[in-house]
């Protein structure tokens, strides 16, 4: 999967939470929480269906590193890359 | 022959427009099984019927708006035939057609499913090829008239986000109205008092961290359920905080039901019930308050979680707010705010530290209690959420 389908996958399943989104406005390098307005329970709603679609089981720990949109792209890619652990 | 009214709705709803039956005559309803489908200015709501018996007669019909309170089918006990039933006095109820209210945009908005057309109104739409489902009715109960359908065939074919952009903005307008209606109430008839309290969620956090980790986002907890488990625990040593203010006296709730304010994304916001919040564990509690938040945004609720609330919860922490002001939800008689949960410095024993904190706000009703009590009533609170494994 490439870097855009994997972003299609992610901003589907935030359109999910968040009909109203438009993902052509949506500013990838901005804080995503402000940027979509998800409150906590949105959050955890997203991270269950990206771990659903992708496989990926995003812990508490990491979430400081998912600020933007391109960051949470990034650490997906980083987590679905073949020699990730 | 027991007569089902529309029950109450909560106290900014005081009236529904029937969208569907889901019962027919002759059906035996069993005890909370969902009957009908009414629509409010904030959600869909799926009625409940707390009687048991067959029903007999369905008295309104779908694309009726009542108020509440008025009998909408009637229901034969056990014992009761048909026959016997039809033997009794005659009794059509009377179900007074409602005058548009000034200012109620919600009269002219179809309900989103069978709409009423009028004989000639579907005829003439066949005629033009149109179909009376895509039509906004501005006849009694949003029926489509003839002139609806004349209207509609002049009109260049709507663009396809038109009706329903209309709708929702009358949606949104019909919503604010009622907000506005039991906030007015609110404020003029309930004396607030407010206190706040900061409480240290060290203990707190560090338990939730250790509970989510190596967990999947579905079974992870939200710091919101510990609150809310905290405020139902000291419900219970502090009563006076739980019921409700009718006919000018308290009547303390039999059960903690915590409403939990939620905003919707179209703007407003709903509070419908958490059940039986003191008696769940937690894992539970999380699974019920993920549904509800969503079924609320969807609009989806049962009677029972809009009229059910003996204190309403309010938490705008996500928002990076510090303290919340509330405004409480007539005829509850107290409702908790909290704000964000943030690091702040803390001095523990003489230390300074840095922690986890959050501001725990109470806005109570002074006919019913006094800040002494509300302030021993945020201790309790306090107390609980420093020992979580007591949640």
């Amino acid at each position: 999967m490439d870097r855009q389908q994997l972003r299609q996958q992610v901003l589907e399943e935030l359109q999910h939470i968040a009909p109203e989104l438009e993902p052509d406005t949506l500013r990838s390098d901005r804080r995503l929480r402000d940027e979509v307005d998800l409150d906590s329970m949105d959050w955890l709603r997203f991270l269950g269906a990206l771990h659903r679609r992708l496989g990926v089981n995003i812990p508490e720990a990491d979430y400081h590193r998912l600020d933007s949109l391109d960051a949470l792209i990034a650490y997906l890619e980083q987590r679905l890359a073949p020699s990730s652990p | 022959m027991i007569d089902f009214k529309l029950p109450s709705l909560g106290a900014d709803m005081d009236e529904g427009t029937l969208l569907e039956w889901r019962i027919k005559p002759g059906d035996a309803v069993r005890r909370g099984q969902v009957i009908a489908v009414v629509d409010t200015a904030k959600a869909a709501v799926e009625v409940e019927c707390w009687q048991e018996g067959d029903v007999f007669e369905l008295l309104i019909e779908p694309g009726a708006k009542v108020p509440v309170g008025t009998p909408i089918a009637s229901l034969l006990e056990a014992g009761e035939s048909a026959a016997t039933a039809r033997r009794q006095v005659p009794r059509k109820p009377v179900v007074e057609p409602v005058a548009p209210a000034p200012g109620r945009p919600l009269e002219t908005v179809a309900p989103a499913s069978r709409p009423r057309v009028s004989p000639a109104a579907r005829k003439r739409a066949g005629e033009l090829g149109l179909d009376p489902a895509a039509l906004t009715g501005t006849g009694p109960h949003g029926v489509i008239t003839l002139e609806d359908v004349e209207a509609a065939g002049r009109a260049p074919a709507p663009t396809e986000r038109g009706p329903t952009d209309r709708q929702a903005a009358m949606r949104q307008a019909a919503m604010r109205q009622a907000i506005g209606a039991a906030m007015s109430r609110s404020k003029r008839e309930i004396p607030h008092y407010y206190l706040s309290q900061t409480i240290a969620l060290g203990p707190a956090m560090a338990w939730l961290q250790t509970r989510n980790a190596g967990s999947t986002p579905e079974q992870r907890l939200l710091p919101s359920v510990l609150l809310l488990k905290a405020v139902a625990l000291a419900l219970r040593e502090y009563p006076q905080l739980n019921g409700f203010w009718r006919e000018g006296a308290f009547q303390p709730a039999a059960d903690i039901h915590l409403g939990v304010a939620i905003a919707l994304r179209q703007g407003g916001l709903i509070a419908p019930a958490l059940h039986a919040v003191a008696d769940k564990p937690l894992g539970q509690l999380m699974g019920e308050l993920a549904d509800l938040v969503q079924r609320a945004r969807s609009g989806s609720l049962r009677s029972s979680e809009l009229s059910d609330a003996s204190l309403t919860v309010t938490q705008l922490g996500d928002q990076g707010v510090d303290t919340v002001f509330g405004v409480i939800y007539p005829p509850q008689v107290a409702l908790v705010g909290f704000g964000s949960i943030a690091e702040r410095p803390w001095v523990e024993s003489g230390q300074l530290c840095v922690v986890p904190c959050v501001v725990a706000s109470l806005a109570a009703d002074h006919r019913v209690s006094d800040g002494h009590y509300g302030a021993r009533f945020l201790g309790e609170v306090r107390r609980l959420l420093q020992n979580p494994d007591s949640l």
